[in-house]
Formats: structure tokens, C-alpha cells, sequence
């Protein structure tokens, strides 16, 4: 615990505090203080945290503890949203990407995103890793963009399983094909940061290993973050843990400590199973 | 204490009773519905059918009943009903890409909404009088096939707006997200992800307004179509009639001869209606395959 900056206010009965790792190279995600509001209601109380590159980081808690909007927070998909409001910053390599002059659309490219549904667009599987490469102009040619749709269906190890059907729809894949090729398509544009809600909450075991595989081959290129439900996944995958508890942060530290040794009482009540 | 056993007591027995009266009570009041259309039908097929050849479509109007024929209607009300969608359909869709994505909850936007609202229930005639007004006489256009789409095209405007923002709203949020998410902007979201997977809705709601427009007869009378024209329309600054009207002029005549032409001018117009439905119905299966 080299750099504890920032503080979280106590919760009731409990110290809470918000460890932070060891820094030995600058955050590639910071957030300082940031509070977020659905209309009245705060969902984020000061949340600061700061996050390595090229590690995994998985945020845990039970339902409605905020993870998923903080997640949300750091490519502004919160935005769409009508009501709500943030306060406080998300620093990516330093800059505020609620600040002033911040073009979210290019954000976006930067801090791509998976979501707990599978959500490829009703076009063939080819067009859905294309549409981002096409929207940001990324592929100069036709063989630029063909050869870029394959080193991301690569990338996301899906290639062998559709290279002969390439344009079927992409609606007739399975579920874990289908999240799969939501995670190509968010790779084809070429995003320093891979944020993950649930990727694999709705799929069966087996589809679940191969996303935790392709977590685990992704994070040397990529700053992962993973929201999960599934304690076990959150051991097996990540780097850092965060928990959550009604939208604050409890604890923040090296996954092996968060499942072994939490510095909280509430951090060992929730990862032992006896609550959430 | 109670055993419920599979074979059901007295309560389940009238449950199921009063289950199978309300299917009764539907099938009928849907077979009254049938009936009265088939009857009409019916009837008017008995009266018209004897009338329908090709020299009864390509013919022209004439003093002679048996002479009279429909290519200048028949030609004139698909003439008007192409240019009121190619008027109608962009604004009406681009209105509704509008107030759905882009207007947000704003007061105007509001205000917008429930005037749309409103303008769906005005009665056609009025419609007329404002064409009148505004395009035969205000914008010259006079008593041409533009003067009386561009009336149609209000008239249906916002059916088309109203059901477009139905389609859009229909389109699932995960598939806004996935586009946004990967860096798209809202416009680039809406042409390349909503619009698709709204079309055949948009298809529909659109073919139901045109299905409308082609059978009004109110509003082109008041804006001036002609009650007899013995050309087909070859601009869109051609005085015009529309088989509407041309069933109107025959009906209100005595002769027993035009009744009839009447009713074969009916069965025509039904079919113009038909191919049009159909030809919906074709494209947007097609398109939904396509998306499938």
C-alpha cells in the first residue's frame, strides 16, 4: 500500500478504505472522487481508484452496488441515459474525459465495450466487425478492411469457428459465439481499454471458459476491466479486485488479497459468500 | 382441506366455460366483421364484374356507359399516390428520426408531438381547404397532380411520422449501445443500425397511410381535381382525376349503366389497394429475412 491518497468515507460500523496497489508506472484509468446521479438518487459516492495498464481488473458486488455504472462512467456510455449526471473526474492517461473539449465519440474508440447481453447488429458476421472499422475510417481498401475483420475475429479466437460463413448472420451463432464476436468487433477498432459488463453471465460453462481464455490472451494488449457476479471469475481472470458495496468502494487491491486476505470485514463477508 | 385432483372441480368446470364463451363471443363478433365486408364485396363484384375487361382499364371517359373506362383514374390516382410518398415518406421519417433521437423530452419537442397528435384526427376536408389555399393558389402550383399529392402528402404526414417513431421505438437499446460503444456518432448510429431494423416498420405504417390517401376523394375535390378528364396525367403539372372521384361522378349519375361502372371502378380500386399492401408485405419479408 505505497500510495494511499485517497480515502472513502467511512460506512457504518466499518473503516472502509479504498487500497491502492502499487504503483510503479502512471494509472491508465484514474477516477477522483467521481459521484454519479440517476435523477436524486447518488449510485456512485466518491468513488477514486486508480488502474493499471495492461492488467485485469474485476469490480464485485451484489446487485445495484454500483458497479455497472461506474463501469459505464469510463467510456461515458452513461450518457445516453436522460437524467443523469456525473460529478468529480475519469482520467484516461491523465486527461479528463469529462472535461472540456472531449470528443466522446473518440473515447469511445479508445475505451471499447462488451455488454452482459450479447448485442451483434442483425447484419452478417463479417458487417458487424466492419461497421466500426467503416464508421471510423480505419480500412483504407477493401483488403485492408477484409484482412483487419480476420486479425479480429483472430484475436478474439473465433476465426476457425466462421471464416466459411462469413456473411451468415450473425444472429444464427450461439450465445458464446455471438459475445465473441462483440468482443472482435470492439477490438477491430483498435482500443487501448476493453471494459466488460457480465461478459459471460448468460452463457453456459464451456462458453464461459473460452471468454476467460480470451480475457486472459487479451490482457498483455489490452487494460481489461470486468464486471462480475461470479466470484470464482473474478479470481481466475483478474489481476486487481474492486468491491462494491452500495455504491461505494470498499476495498481495492491485488486479487489474491481481496479472496485470502481483505483488509475489510465486510470485503471477506461478501467474498465468503455470506451476504449478496 | 381441499385436494385439487387433474380431473378439476366445479370451479374449473365453469372457468373453462366462461373460457370457451368469450372464444365463442370472439369468433362471432370477428365473423360479423367478415361478413359485412364479404357482403359488400359480394355485391359489388355481382354489379361491376360484368363490366371489368381490358377496354373497361384502358379506356377513356364517355357519354356511353359500356365506352367509359378508367386509364385516366387508374393512371392518375397511382400518378398521385407515387409523388405523395416520394413527399411524404422522406419528411415524414426524417420528422420522426428527429423528434425520437434527436428531440429528447425538450417543450418544443413536446409541443411538436401533440400537435402530430392532433393533426392525425383532422378531418380530410379540412386538409383540402388548406391545399386550396396554400398550394393551387398561394404557390401557383394550380389544380395539378403536385397540388393534389402535396395535400395527400400533408394528409398523411403524420400517420407516416407517427408510426416511424413507433418503429424507432420498437428498435432494442443493446443495439444503440453496441453502436455507440465502438465510437459511432448518433447520426452514423441511426443510418447504419436503427433505420435498417426499423424499415420494415416503417414500411408498414407507410403503406397503411398511402393505403388512406388513395381511397380520399374529399380533399381533391375541394383543391379541384377534375370530375371528367379524358387524358391520363403525363406531368406532374397535369390536371388530374383519381378513380375516387371518377366513382363519385358515376354514382351521382342516373343512368343505371354508370352504376355499374361505378362498381367495376370499385373492384378496380381494391385491386390497385391489394397490389399495394401486397407489394408491402412482399418487401418487408423480404427484408426481415434478410436480417434473420
Amino acid at each position: 500500500m505505497s500510495n494511499p491518497t485517497t480515502r472513502v468515507p467511512s460506512l457504518a460500523g466499518v473503516a472502509a478504505r479504498a487500497g491502492q496497489p502499487a504503483v510503479d508506472q502512471p494509472p491508465k484509468i484514474e477516477a477522483d472522487r467521481l459521484n454519479f446521479f440517476y435523477g436524486d438518487s447518488r449510485a456512485l459516492q466518491d468513488i477514486s481508484v486508480r488502474i493499471q495498464p495492461n492488467v485485469v481488473t474485476a469490480f464485485i458486488g451484489p446487485s445495484g452496488c454500483g458497479k455497472s455504472t461506474f463501469l459505464r462512467t469510463l467510456n461515458r456510455m452513461n450518457d445516453i441515459i436522460p437524467g443523469t449526471r456525473v460529478d468529480g473526474r475519469v482520467l484516461i492517461d491523465g486527461t479528463d474525459v469529462y472535461g472540456a473539449g472531449i470528443d466522446v465519440v473518440a473515447l469511445r474508440q479508445r475505451v471499447g465495450m462488451v455488454f452482459q447481453k450479447s448485442n451483434p447488429f442483425p447484419k452478417s458476421i463479417f458487417e458487424n466487425v466492419a461497421y466500426g472499422l467503416r464508421i471510423n475510417g480505419l480500412a483504407g481498401s477493401r483488403s485492408d478492411l477484409e484482412g483487419r475483420v480476420e486479425q479480429s475475429l483472430q484475436h478474439a479466437a473465433l476465426w476457425d469457428e466462421v471464416k466459411d460463413r462469413l456473411h451468415d448472420s450473425a444472429l444464427a451463432m450461439s450465445g458464446g459465439q455471438q459475445q465473441r464476436l462483440c468482443i472482435a468487433r470492439a477490438l477491430a477498432v483498435q482500443p487501448d481499454i476493453l471494459l466488460m459488463d457480465e461478459p459471460a453471465s448468460a452463457l453456459d460453462p464451456i462458453a464461459t471458459q473460452r471468454i476467460e481464455e480470451l480475457i486472459y490472451s487479451l490482457k498483455n494488449t489490452y487494460t481489461i476491466v470486468i464486471v462480475t457476479h461470479n466470484m470464482q471469475q473474478a479470481a481466475r481472470v483478474s489481476d486487481y479486485t474492486a468491491f462494491f458495496w452500495l455504491g461505494r468502494l470498499v476495498e481495492y487491491d491485488r486479487t489474491d488479497k481481496i479472496f485470502t486476505n481483505p483488509g475489510e470485514k465486510l470485503t471477506e463477508d461478501y467474498v465468503t459468500g455470506r451476504f449478496g | 382441506m381441499t385436494q385439487t385432483t387433474l380431473k378439476g372441480g366445479p370451479t374449473s368446470a365453469r372457468r373453462q366455460l366462461m373460457d370457451l364463451a368469450f372464444q365463442g363471443l370472439a369468433l362471432l363478433v370477428l365473423c360479423i366483421a367478415l361478413v359485412a365486408l364479404g357482403a359488400l364485396i359480394a355485391d359489388i363484384w355481382s354489379d361491376g364484374a360484368s363490366r371489368l375487361s381490358w377496354n373497361f382499364l384502358t379506356g377513356f371517359p364517355s357519354r356511353r356507359a359500356e365506352d367509359a373506362g378508367v386509364w385516366h383514374a387508374l393512371t392518375g390516382s397511382v400518378f398521385v399516390i407515387l409523388v405523395t410518398g416520394l413527399l411524404a415518406v422522406p419528411i415524414g421519417v426524417a420528422a420522426a428520426i428527429y423528434l425520437e433521437e434527436y428531440g429528447g423530452r425538450s417543450f418544443a419537442a413536446r409541443i411538436i408531438e401533440m400537435n402530430i397528435t392532433n393533426l392525425a384526427a383532422v378531418p380530410s376536408i379540412i386538409y383540402g381547404l388548406l391545399g386550396l389555399g396554400l398550394f393551387v393558389r398561394a404557390l401557383g402550383m394550380g389544380r395539378s397532380v403536385l397540388a393534389g399529392a402535396s395535400t395527400l402528402a400533408l394528409l398523411v404526414l403524420p400517420v407516416v411520422i407517427l408510426s416511424t417513431r413507433e418503429a424507432l421505438r420498437a428498435v432494442p437499446p443493446s443495439i444503440r449501445e453496441g453502436s455507440y460503444a465502438l465510437g459511432a456518432t448518433k447520426w452514423q448510429t441511426v443510418w447504419y443500425q436503427v433505420l435498417p431494423v426499423a424499415f420494415p416498420g416503417i414500411l408498414t405504417g407507410t403503406i397503411l397511410a398511402l393505403s388512406r390517401a388513395i381511397g380520399e376523394t374529399a380533399p381533391l375535390i375541394t383543391i379541384g381535381a377534375l370530375t371528367f378528364v379524358a387524358f391520363a396525367p403525363d406531368s406532374i403539372w397535369s390536371p388530374f382525376t383519381v378513380l375516387p372521384i371518377q366513382i363519385f361522378n358515376w354514382v351521382s349519375r342516373p343512368q343505371r349503366d354508370f352504376q355499374v361502372n361505378a362498381a367495376a371502378g370499385i373492384l378496380v380500386l381494391l385491386a390497385l389497394l391489394l397490389t399495394m399492401n401486397a407489394a408491402a408485405i412482399w418487401l418487408r419479408d423480404r427484408y426481415q429475412k434478410k436480417l434473420a
